[in-house]
């Protein structure tokens, strides 16, 4: 070597200054997140604008989700393969204006939950009583979600609940009970599913039906002639379950129409929602999948052609779990957050929150979540959108954390080597190591990210109290309690149903719209709100499902700040009727009726 | 990972595809890993993105120029930092960019910096993702998953990579590793009782053969004898082992950050005794 001692020596400073560079930034953000930690009520007050007290206790609410046991042979995977089932989905099934919740079980014997709202902080189990608690028989398979939509128009959400299993439809007979009408509605004998969406996908009036297949629906899980059920790819599996799209012809029955409106597909699909992404009038479906790209299929006026490669949302293939739609920066476009895995030195996927471009001939999106830091959420679920803080901007609460069992060991390795590896191997589930009472990636932090309007989010979950660590699956908001905030509502996996009571501080304000469908359906789904105010507007649409295994209280919730001066709502039902609402005050709800 | 070609010998007039083909050709592994990058990114789009590559690439060049000539004076061929940078864009996953620049100027500084006798010990970027993967698990982590678990971009990889390595005389290398590896996979499943197809799972997945062709040939981190190289194969899939018993997910990547430079510097010890006994007889 020509170089000098003293140019040797200077090298070897700035080598060794590099080595440390890791450990500076790794300091740098520990300190910053210190500066996270937990704050009183009236600290996150203060600072954030909101608080979050659980109390599902005190709320009569005593609910813990047990997991499915399936196949014997999957035993030294079971915490795995029986991962998910938990779900939550808010309705106001008997139309008394107060939302309630209804809660899965997923144990063989088990119970679902219906949750009625008693008007006094408090909520009753009244599943049972109303005909949908018991679901989850032997030989029926068990429940993994449930979504709500008035398929029949009589003003009263029915319940389809998603099972791996036998899919049921229950009428709701006008909020006294349930009949279930599975038989005669022509629903399939069985289906492996964790995801289902109403929407009314050709713009008819009647609500159709689309429900996710995971698992093949050829398989029993509890009956398997082969442990060759796993995804052939950790990445690029296309041996899950169908889709449906059940079209309802009007008398009870649906027809499944998938293949003939252009939905094709058997990836792994964890999570769906509708929303309309082009402004055509019709609902566009966007697919989460595990194990492979997400895929959206652009509805064409009631016939459907997959785009997510086209759009830049189908290209690069992670695990998808969570589907949500929010207009995050107030311009009137819905950004979608997809939920993916991110493990500490293993598997960095990082979740994507998807921003469609400006100024494009075509719908295209880019992921902003690593530009926007919502990127890192660990094992993430289900997350949605909501102005937790009334600001005027939609904010994210995200669940995460996927098995937790033992806090010393790990699966991580065992499951690196064999998701990398053939086909032939990950497929099987005999050649996957036993779990042994390892996690993985469990006992993790939640996320609540606080939408800064300006193209930030920062996390403040542990300083607002959102601070437990159980294995989050599905998240739904809602402004329980008729307050003019939304309450955040989580189901986990093996973990206690939570209720999040929200406490926002005086003076940012708000308004709720409930809306009413006439000639669109009579739950709305599929309407949209554009609220104009302070020289701003931010639109949110209806929704018959989002998230991860959740659907959130049908009302739509705007955060105002303070001192809002309100232009104006335009509602644009399905129907294409566009209906304008001026005069509107702050801290009310509107119940709108779609014009005749 | 590093040139894979040794350096030039005496040629005989040859057809253009041996020329092409020839231990001579240094630009034959930059070919034939930028050949894999284009089919992985083409088919399933392993990078995280073209710029976090583009990003290590030109990184660790201009670190090579600059460092070559401060430290010799000269400029140096390129081919051994395009290839470093290209294996870090590959091998490293972070949503961050920082760190793909970081890690391709580790590697190449420590070529310049980690010398003994005037010679690198450690393979560049074997060096520098080891670095990475433990002193930034928060931020990176390795390729694993994203090349699919088909067998047919593994066939298209053993296919080019056997006929280049088989050329440049270092096919050994691989077979012997690859024979190592199955044989302890074998001899682990015995030891943990877990399914025997999950122990041999990592080295049917198309990113361990970049290990298998690119890192453990590198001729400017390996011994010279045709039996020590063999050796050092051996010995790292042995270290590996014991890596995997203790459930390393980069087990390969840390037993060839130990055995290479421990083989280097065994053989400039016995080198060195071998002058001496030389001379002392002399």
């Amino acid at each position: 070597m020509k170089a000098s001692r003293t140019t040797r020596i200077i090298l070897a400073i700035i080598f060794f200054g590099l080595l440390a560079t890791p450990l500076v930034i790794k300091q740098v953000s520990a300190r910053r997140e210190e500066a996270q930690a937990k704050l009183d009520e009236a600290q996150a007050l203060a600072r954030y604008g909101f608080h979050l007290q659980e109390v599902s206790q005190q709320s009569g609410i005593h609910f813990t989700h047990q997991a499915p046991t399936l196949d014997a042979k999957l035993d030294g995977i079971m915490p795995e393969v029986a991962s998910m089932g938990a779900s939550v989905s808010i309705v106001d099934f008997d139309r008394d204006g107060w939302p309630d919740i209804y809660v899965t079980n997923s144990a063989t014997g088990t119970q679902n939950h219906l949750y009625r709202n008693l008007h006094d902080g408090t909520f009753q189990d009244v599943a049972a009583q109303m005909g949908v608690a018991d679901v989850n028989q032997s030989g029926t398979g068990v429940s993994m979600g449930a979504v709500w939509g008035d398929y029949d128009n009589d003003g009263y959400e029915d319940l389809f609940l998603i099972k791996w299993g036998k899919p049921e439809l229950f009428h709701n007979d006008h909020g006294h009970g349930f009949t279930r009408v599975t038989d005669t509605a022509g629903l399939p004998p069985w289906i492996n599913a964790n995801t289902a969406v109403w929407l009314d996908y050709d713009c008819d009036g009647l609500l159709d039906l689309f429900v996710g297949g995971y698992y093949p629906e050829n398989l029993d899980l509890w009956h398997l002639k082969t442990t060759r059920m796993m995804p052939e790819s950790f990445e690029y599996a296309k041996n899950g379950g169908r889709k449906y799209l059940f079209h309802n012809l009007g008398n009870g029955r649906f027809e499944e129409v998938s293949e003939k409106v252009g939905i094709n597909s058997t990836r792994w699909a964890l999570a769906a929602s509708a929303a309309d992404l082009r402004g055509t009038g019709y609902p566009d479906l966007f697919v989460a999948n595990d194990y492979g790209v997400s895929e959206l299929f652009l509805n064409d006026g009631g016939h459907f052609h997959e785009a997510g490669a086209a759009t830049g949302v189908g290209f690069a293939p992670k695990s998808g779990m969570n589907v949500a739609y929010g207009d995050i920066l107030n311009q009137g476009k819905y950004a979608i957050y997809v939920s993916n895995i991110s493990q500490d030195g293993v598997l960095i996927q990082g979740n994507n929150l998807w921003v469609p471009r400006d100024g494009e001939s075509s719908l295209k999106y880019e992921n902003l979540a690593r530009d926007m830091g919502v990127e890192l959420g660990g094992w993430s679920f289900g997350a949605q959108f909501g102005d937790l803080n009334n600001d005027g901007y939609l904010d994210l609460y995200l669940t995460n954390g996927y098995i937790s069992l033992s806090r010393n060991r790990s699966y991580w390795y065992d499951f690196s080597r064999v998701a990398g590896g053939n086909s032939k191997i990950i497929a099987d589930a005999a050649d996957w190591p036993a779990f042994n009472g390892r996690s993985l990636s469990g006992y993790q932090q939640k996320k609540v990210w606080l939408n800064d309007g300006a193209g930030r989010f920062i996390d403040v979950a542990q300083a607002v109290g959102a601070t437990d660590i159980y294995d989050g699956r599905s998240v739904a908001l809602a402004d329980l309690w008729n307050r003019g905030v939304l309450d955040v509502v989580v189901a986990n996996q093996r973990g206690p149903l939570l209720l999040y009571k929200n406490t926002v501080s005086p003076g940012n304000q708000w308004i709720e719209f409930s809306l009413a469908g006439t000639k669109s359906n009579r739950s709305a789904i599929g309407a949209q709100v554009t609220l104009y105010w302070n020289g701003q507007h931010q639109v949110q649409e209806v929704s018959g499902g989002s998230g991860f295994a959740a659907e959130n209280d049908r009302r739509l919730h705007f955060g105002l700040g303070k001192n809002p001066q309100i232009e104006k709502a335009v509602i644009r039902w399905p129907s294409g009727k566009v209906q304008t609402m001026e005069n509107l005050a702050a801290g009310k709800l509107y119940n709108v009726t779609e014009a005749e | 990972m590093s040139q894979s070609v040794s350096a030039a010998q005496p040629a005989e007039p040859e057809a253009l595809w041996k020329q092409f083909f020839s231990p001579s050709n240094r630009y034959l592994s930059p070919i034939f890993i930028s050949i894999i990058l284009l089919v992985g990114q083409l088919s399933y789009g392993i990078l995280e993105s073209y710029t976090r590559t583009l990003l290590a690439i030109v990184t660790a060049i201009l670190a090579e120029v600059i460092l070559s000539r401060i430290c010799f004076g000269k400029w140096p061929n390129i081919t051994s930092a395009y290839i470093t940078g290209i294996s870090v864009g590959i091998l490293v996953r972070s949503p961050a960019f920082w760190p793909y620049a970081l890690c391709a100027l580790i590697s190449i500084m420590s070529k310049y910096v980690l010398r003994v006798h005037d010679r690198h010990i450690w393979n560049p970027s074997n060096f520098g993702i080891v670095i990475m993967f433990v002193l930034a698990s928060g931020t990176v982590a390795g390729l694993s998953i994203q090349w699919g678990n088909f067998v047919l971009p593994m066939v298209v990889i053993w296919t080019l990579g056997s006929a280049i390595i088989w050329r440049v005389r270092r096919f050994h290398i691989c077979a012997t590793y690859v024979a190592s590896f199955l044989f302890f996979a074998l001899l682990r499943s015995w030891i943990t009782g877990d399914p025997w197809r999950s122990e041999i799972s990592p080295i049917t997945g198309p990113m361990y053969q970049l290990f298998i062709f690119f890192m453990i040939t590198d001729p400017r981190t390996t011994v010279r004898s045709k039996t020590g190289q063999c050796l050092v194969a051996f010995a790292v899939a042995a270290v590996e082992m014991l890596f995997r018993l203790h459930q390393a997910v980069y087990a390969p990547f840390y037993a060839l950050f130990l055995v290479g430079p421990t083989a280097m510097l065994l053989e400039m010890w016995m080198d060195a005794r071998r002058t001496r006994v030389l001379v002392a007889h002399a």
